[in-house]
């Protein structure tokens, strides 16, 4: 194939999974903006002024960033785990296979598919969260790049787990046991200086504080880690996941036996 | 010996050994020619979805060559590809999307622009009877509506290679004729056709060559018309007009009765149906009609299967 060839393969993928989640919009778009209105209401509002500061910030102001990012996390993974397997379970990801589009941009496909449904509900929650709180912007530029990185890392960590899913409960599994858990113990709704030195510490090994709190400072000024060994991170886990999803595309037995 | 450039299809040594240690195909050599019409035969398990999918790269191959008209599948495989339309034996398409989606989503695949896809999408779901259910979700489809939808889906980037598995299972007759109709215009405009069919029938009135595979093996690999020739015994069921007292007979022809007036007689090749008729003509028989007691291919397809299981 040509580089136009490539282009029109990759935006037919793009194209395609951009409209799916729009079909479903009353499945995909408006359950996360209810639930992180819900998140702003009670935490920020409700139980939040109780609260007081964190990190300096007015608690809703703090809270903002990671419900935010929380949104784009899941709903990246959720979009190409949910169309990836569903492709797989009618098997109509043979028309894919059987085209001569290559693995790489099929897979480049399917992330900025993710990335186009996690960025549209994080946008939305956005807009939402200033009916509740008053959010200045301290550098768009690292907020916009952490917030494109990790829903990056997230649709293609999606792609591998709908790699490896034998059914639909094996597309629950990661994130309601993994990734779940390790959001909301991620310093989405305190700041990890008021951990235990013993738990500040395990908390350095979950990659989604880094995230948030790297969001955080883009919004605020305010972390409780080194950015740039964030933006190392996720880049390198993006990186590794990437190189191991292009893998199993082309050797998996799970897509050819 | 076929020109290399003339193949559309050329399988050397191709071997696939499954990870459950089940041995699907065991060396296969095969050549189509570009612009035949082409059925591969064989009983359930022998190895014909393996062949196809591994032509059509949904299952990896343990060893061998796979050339599509002189692309190898390994070294060129964007241009193989392009090459091969499939339509596969069990509906893999979104049943939540539009036909016309399904068919300009799948020519993007290769490359087709949106404009040049609505325009091919829209000649193809024409003839295919398919255009005004066009905006219908794919799952309100009859089956066979489904079926030409594939069909359509798999000629949409124009290969020059069609591969249909069981192309009509599940079909009513109506329908199976107007595919074959269809079938038979889309080879003569140039394009090769390679099916795998239970319906032996579909074999014999569609196809120029075949082969015959067995347990991963090729058993038979001829012209269609060679393959009929080599029924050495065919089975007629002869109605006649009177009543039958008794059971005829004729020399060198053993016959049954079947019923007062149906009889079942066995010819061998050598012989003629003159002579069976004049012979019973004599008993003062009159023959209404003839017809073949059961399909000749399937009588010699199940000979080279029982040959080919007991070597």
């Amino acid at each position: 194939m040509n580089r136009y060839e490539l282009w029109i393969a990759f935006m037919t993928i793009v194209i395609r999974e951009v409209r799916r989640f729009l079909r479903i919009w009353p499945q995909t778009i408006i359950p996360p903006v209810v639930t992180m209105a819900l998140f702003f209401l009670i935490f920020g509002n409700v139980i939040g002024s109780r609260i007081g500061s964190m990190q300096g910030l007015p608690y809703s102001q703090f809270v903002a960033p990671g419900l935010i990012m929380l949104s784009v996390i899941t709903n990246s993974y959720g979009n190409v785990v949910s169309s990836f397997y569903g492709s797989k379970f009618q098997r109509n990801i043979e028309e894919l296979m059987v085209s001569p589009t290559p693995n790489f941009i099929i897979l480049t496909g399917y992330i900025v598919g993710g990335m186009a449904r996690g960025l549209l509900v994080g946008l939305i929650v956005s807009l939402v969260s200033l009916l509740f709180t008053d959010l200045s912007i301290f550098s768009p530029i690292i907020a916009l790049a952490i917030i494109l990185l990790t829903s990056m890392m997230f649709s293609v960590a999606g792609f591998l787990n709908a790699i490896y899913a034998d059914s639909f409960d094996d597309i629950s599994v990661i994130p309601n046991f993994v990734l779940t858990p390790l959001i909301y113990l991620g310093g989405v709704f305190y700041s990890t200086s008021l951990l235990n030195e013993f738990w500040a510490n395990v908390s350095l090994i979950n990659p989604i504080l880094y995230m948030v709190n790297t969001f955080r400072f883009g919004f605020s000024g305010v972390t409780d880690i080194d950015i740039f060994w964030a933006f190392t991170m996720v880049c390198l886990f993006t990186l590794v996941l990437f190189l191991i999803s292009l893998k199993l595309l082309s050797d998996s037995p799970r897509l050819r036996s | 010996m076929i020109k290399q450039k003339d193949l559309a299809l050329k399988l050397r040594e191709l071997s696939k050994l499954y990870e459950n240690g089940f041995q699907a195909l065991s060396g296969i050599n095969l050549e189509v020619e570009s612009g035949d019409f082409f059925a591969l035969l064989g009983p359930n398990g022998a190895g014909k979805s393996t062949t196809i999918g591994i032509i059509c790269s949904l299952i990896r191959k343990t060893s061998g060559v796979v050339k599509i008209f002189g692309h190898d599948t390994d070294i060129a495989f964007s241009n193989a590809k392009k090459m091969i339309g499939i339509v596969p034996q069990e509906f893999n398409f979104n049943q939540f999307e539009k036909p016309i989606d399904i068919l300009v989503t799948q020519a993007g695949y290769f490359g087709i622009t949106r404009r040049v896809a609505l325009k091919k999408a829209r000649e193809y779901l024409t003839l295919l009877g398919l255009w005004d259910k066009r905006d219908e979700s794919s799952r309100t489809l009859s089956g066979g509506m489904k079926r030409r939808l594939m069909i359509a889906r798999a000629l949409i980037h124009s290969p020059r290679l069609l591969i249909l598995d069981e192309p009509t299972a599940g079909v009513d007759i109506e329908l199976r004729r107007s595919m074959w109709e269809f079938l038979q215009e889309i080879n003569e405009a140039g394009t090769t056709i390679i099916l795998t069919t239970h319906y032996l029938e579909e074999a014999e009135n569609l196809c120029r060559n075949v082969a015959i595979i067995d347990h991963g093996r090729i058993v038979q690999n001829t012209s269609v018309k060679s393959l009929v020739r080599q029924l050495r015994i065919q089975t007629f069921t002869v109605d006649v007009k009177d009543k039958l007292s008794f059971v005829p007979s004729v020399s060198g022809y053993p016959i049954r009765k079947v019923d007062d007036h149906v009889i079942e007689v066995d010819v061998s090749s050598h012989q003629t149906i003159n002579s069976l008729i004049v012979g019973l003509n004599d008993q003062s028989i009159e023959v209404l009609s003839m017809s073949h007691k059961t399909n000749r291919l399937e009588e010699l397809f199940l000979k080279i299967i029982e040959k080919s299981e007991s070597n």
